[in-house]
C-alpha cells in the first residue's frame, strides 16, 4: 500500500536531520572490497567548524573512510548524512551540490601535470567562467595561492614545486571553491618536519579564515596534537576509540597509547 | 615408490579439473571484458550527447592527436608508395602492363594500404598516448580530483578524446595517402620518365567513388576504436606503476587487433554492397 504524504513527510524529515550544527553524521556505515570487510560498523557525529583527527593502523579503511563522504566510494550499506541531507537517497543532480560544498586535499597532492599552477586553479572553475565578472578569476586564483604562501609560484609547473609546495598547491585548488568540510588525507606525509608544521598551521588558518568543518587522516602524532579538537582512532573498521588527545594520550589501552609515543 | 590406486586416481582427475577452471577463469574473464567495453561504449554516448560540451578540450586533443601525428604518417605514407612501387614494377613487367603501375598502387594505397597502415601507426602513437596518460592520471589520483571539483572525468578525459581520434584519423589518412602516391611518383620516375600531371591522370581515371568512400568511412570507425580503446585501458587501469605500462601495451594491442577485424568487416560489406 502506498505511503500517505503525512508519512513520507515525517520520513524525509527523518531522514533529512534537520540539526544546523551536525555537519556530518554516519550511523552504521559499512564499507567492502570483496571479502576485506574495510568498514564495519562507523557510527560518528561531526559537528560544525570542528576538527576531527582520525588515527589507525594502515589499512584500517581511513581513507576509505573519508572517500565515501566526498563520493569517491559508494558505501555498502548504513546511512551518511551531509549538510542534513541524506545522500544514499539524493539524486545525481543534488548529490552533486552537496559534493560542491566539500573540499579535498589527496595525498599526493593529485595536481594535473600538463597544467600549470595558475590552470590548475582556474579548473575547478571552468563552469563558472561564464558568469565570472572580467577579472574576478584572476582576483580569485590569486587569493587562493596569496592563502597557501604561494604567490610567486604561479606560472611555475606542478613539476618546478617542491613537496610541501605541491600540497599547499593542492590546498589552493581545492579552497578556490569555498568549500565547507575540508578533507585531509595525509597531509603531511613524506614532508619533513618543518614543512609538516607549517601545512599543520595552514590548516586551522584555513579553518578560521573559511570556517570549514574538517576530518584529517594522518599518521602524524604532532600533526593531530596541533589541529585536532576531536581524535577518533579506527581498529578493523569500527571506531575503536574517540576523545581528545589529553584524554587519549593517557589512555588506559596500551595500543591506543602507543599512536602518542 | 608404487602409487596408490586413489594416487592415480588423483593424477587422472586434477589435469582435467584444472582444465576446466582455467577455461572457467577465461571464459569468465573474456565475458567480463567484454561487458564491461559495453558498458563503456554505452557511456561513451550518453556522455557525448549530453551538454554541457567539452569544445575547447575537443580542439585541444585533436591537436595534439592529429597535428603532432602528421611527420610519422607523411614519413610513413611516402615510403610506402615509394616502396610499393619499387616492388610492384618487376611483375608488371614481366606481362608488359607497366602503364598500369600507377593505377594500381593508387588503388592499393587508397582501399586498403593508407588506411590500415596508418591507423596501425595511430593505435602505436595515440592508442598507447591516451592508455598511458590516463593510467597515469589514475594512479595520480587525478581522475579522482576532477570528480571531486565538479567536473565529470569521464566526458572531459574520455569523451573529448574518443572525438577528437574519430575525427582526426580519416583526415591523416587522406593526408597519408596523398604522400603516399607522392612516394609512388618518386617511384616510378627512379627507373622512368612520367611527369606529375600524367601520373595523376592515370590514377584519377582509374579510381572510382566505390574505391574512395567505403576507405574513408572505415577509418572513422578505426578512430573511434583506437581512441576507446586507448581510453578504456587507461581510465580502468590497475593503481600502481606497473598499470601504466600495462594499458599503454594493451592499448596498442587490442586497437590493432580491432582496426584488422573492423578492415576484415569492412571489406566484407564493401562487397556485398558492391555486388
Amino acid at each position: 500500500m502506498p505511503e500517505n504524504t503525512t508519512d513520507i513527510a515525517a520520513k524525509t524529515e527523518t531522514d533529512n536531520k534537520q540539526n544546523d550544527n551536525v555537519v556530518i553524521e554516519m550511523e552504521h556505515l559499512k564499507k567492502s572490497f570483496g571479502n576485506n570487510h574495510v568498514l564495519r560498523d562507523i557510527n560518528l557525529v561531526i559537528n560544525k567548524g570542528e576538527n576531527l583527527a582520525v588515527l589507525g593502523q594502515s589499512g584500517t579503511g581511513k581513507s576509505v573512510l573519508i572517500k565515501c563522504i566526498v563520493g569517491l566510494v559508494e558505501i555498502d550499506d548504513g546511512k551518511l548524512f551531509i549538510l542534513g541531507q541524506n545522500i544514499s537517497e539524493l539524486k545525481d543532480k543534488d548529490l552533486i551540490e552537496i559534493q560542491k560544498k566539500i573540499g579535498f586535499l589527496f595525498q599526493s597532492g593529485a595536481l594535473y601535470d600538463s597544467m600549470t599552477v595558475r590552470e590548475n586553479l582556474e579548473f575547478p572553475l571552468r563552469k563558472k567562467l561564464r558568469s565570472l565578472p572580467k577579472g574576478k578569476l584572476e582576483l580569485l586564483v590569486k587569493e587562493a595561492l596569496h592563502d597557501v604562501g604561494l604567490d610567486e609560484a604561479i606560472d611555475k609547473t606542478p613539476s618546478e614545486l617542491s613537496g610541501g609546495m605541491r600540497k599547499r598547491l593542492g590546498l589552493a585548488r581545492t579552497l578556490i571553491l569555498k568549500p565547507e568540510i575540508m578533507l585531509y588525507d595525509e597531509p603531511t606525509t613524506g614532508l619533513d618536519p618543518i614543512t609538516s608544521k607549517e601545512i599543520s598551521n595552514l590548516i586551522l588558518v584555513v579553518q578560521k579564515k573559511y570556517d570549514t568543518t574538517s576530518i584529517i587522516i594522518t599518521h602524524d602524532i604532532e600533526c593531530t596534537r596541533m589541529t585536532a579538537n576531536r581524535i577518533i582512532v579506527l581498529k578493523d573498521g569500527v571506531c575503536a576509540a574517540e576523545g581528545t588527545y589529553n584524554d587519549l594520550e593517557k589512555s588506559e589501552d596500551p595500543w591506543i597509547r602507543s599512536f602518542f609515543e | 615408490m608404487e602409487e596408490s590406486p586413489d594416487q592415480h586416481h588423483e593424477a587422472e582427475i586434477i589435469p582435467e579439473a584444472f582444465s576446466e577452471t582455467i577455461s572457467d577463469s577465461v571464459f569468465k574473464k573474456f565475458f567480463l571484458e567484454v561487458s564491461s567495453v559495453t558498458i563503456f561504449t554505452l557511456r561513451f554516448f550518453k556522455e557525448a550527447i549530453k551538454p554541457p560540451y567539452e569544445i575547447n578540450e575537443v580542439m585541444k586533443q585533436s591537436f595534439l592527436i592529429g597535428y603532432k601525428s602528421l611527420p610519422l604518417v607523411a614519413i610513413t605514407g611516402f615510403i610506402i608508395g615509394l616502396v610499393l612501387t619499387i616492388q610492384t614494377r618487376p611483375t608488371l613487367a614481366k606481362f608488359g602492363s607497366e602503364s598500369l603501375l600507377p593505377a594500381m598502387v593508387a588503388v592499393s594505397i587508397i582501399r586498403e594500404i593508407g588506411p590500415v597502415i596508418t591507423a596501425l601507426i595511430f593505435a602505436g602513437k595515440v592508442g598507447s598516448g591516451i592508455g598511458a596518460e590516463l593510467a597515469s592520471m589514475n594512479v595520480t589520483e587525478q581522475i579522482d580530483a576532477m570528480q571531486v571539483s565538479d567536473t565529470n572525468p569521464f566526458k572531459y578525459l574520455v569523451v573529448t578524446r574518443v572525438l577528437s581520434a574519430t575525427l582526426m584519423l580519416p583526415i591523416l589518412v587522406i593526408f597519408a595517402d596523398g604522400v603516399g602516391l607522392l612516394g609512388s611518383l618518386v617511384g616510378v620516375n627512379i627507373k622512368g620518365n612520367v611527369s606529375a600531371y600524367l601520373f595523376f591522370s592515370q590514377i584519377f581515371q582509374s579510381l572510382e567513388f566505390q574505391d574512395v568512400i567505403p576507405a574513408v568511412i572505415k577509418t572513422f570507425f578505426f578512430g573511434f576504436a583506437i581512441g576507446l580503446i586507448g581510453s578504456y585501458k587507461g581510465y580502468n587501469s590497475n593503481k600502481g606503476t606497473e598499470g601504466v605500462g600495462k594499458a599503454a601495451n594493451s592499448a596498442v594491442v587490442l586497437a590493432s587487433l580491432m582496426v584488422f577485424i573492423i578492415d576484415m568487416i569492412a571489406v566484407q560489406i564493401t562487397s556485398v554492397l558492391q555486388s
